[in-house]
């Protein structure tokens, strides 16, 4: 599945212009520790969080994953898309809990 | 066959300086993987080095990590200008920290950094000095033969 077709299912705001959308999206993961994120988070995987600042960019880069997706209308700080816009990582704000939206990925990307 | 050089470099880090976080360990990483080094070890040295990163830029006034690729290893060493660590066994506590709470509240200071990067390193020395600052030396194996007989 591509990032694309999760921002459609998922009716995500994506904040960046630059952000690659037609990756292929492997899993997902959730969490608002980083360290947590960049021991257990996987390359592909696309990321719901709560954290809105610039550093979140970098994780998500540094562990390749496919995009990161800010609940319950999160929006990113200004430096955040600066950055993502820079990496191509493409960052969305969701209109869902990080509940509602790992659920509906669950039943979207498991075999 | 000629065995590949040792290169070496490093990144001067400034304590505070959030916006730069992982600047350096994704400059590692791109070193790493234009030496054609496998894609788990580079991703074991890059989170490594933004663990050591993040720990400068929370504790420390600044901090120097430098790097060495030789054949059989990637040495990554952090020498800080920081606080130091008075019980360093606490601090290798999985979920001690002493991190400020604006800091937690970023996602960062879960005491979760030097217990990660212990895991991630084959080798792996810290020794610390209060008031002065601490160094971390970790040494991750290139070839699967150099963790036999350790």
């Amino acid at each position: 599945m591509k990032v694309h077709e999760i921002i459609d299912r998922l009716s995500l705001e994506v904040k960046t212009v630059q952000g690659d959308i037609d990756r292929a999206v492997t899993g997902c993961y959730i969490g608002d520790l980083l360290s947590d994120v960049m021991a257990n988070a996987k390359e592909g995987e696309i990321w719901i969080t709560h954290q809105t600042h610039p550093n979140i960019v970098a994780v998500a880069v540094l562990k390749n994953l496919s995009g990161i997706i800010l609940a319950n209308r999160r929006k990113p700080e200004e430096g955040t898309l600066k950055k993502a816009e820079e990496e191509r990582m493409m960052v969305a704000s969701a209109p869902l809990s990080a509940f509602q939206a790992g659920g509906m990925l669950y039943q979207m990307l498991r075999c | 066959m000629k065995e590949p050089e040792s290169i070496e470099g490093s990144f001067h880090l400034t304590g505070g300086d959030f916006n730069n976080a992982g600047a350096a360990s994704s400059e590692l990483k791109t070193i790493l993987t234009k030496r054609g080094i496998s894609p788990d070890l580079v991703r074991r040295a890059a989170i490594v080095t933004f663990e050591a990163e993040m720990n400068v830029i929370i504790h420390a006034v600044a901090g120097v990590i430098h790097y060495s690729i030789a054949p059989e290893t990637i040495r990554i060493a952090i020498n800080d200008m920081g606080p130091g660590i008075p019980d360093i066994e606490l601090a290798m506590q999985e979920g001690y920290s002493t991190a400020p709470d604006w800091v937690r509240e970023m996602g960062w200071g879960a005491g979760m950094g030097l217990p990660n990067m212990k895991k991630l390193s084959d080798e792996f020395r810290i020794e610390t000095v209060v008031n002065e600052g601490t160094t971390v030396e970790m040494l991750i194996y290139l070839r699967k033969d150099s963790h036999e007989g350790t």
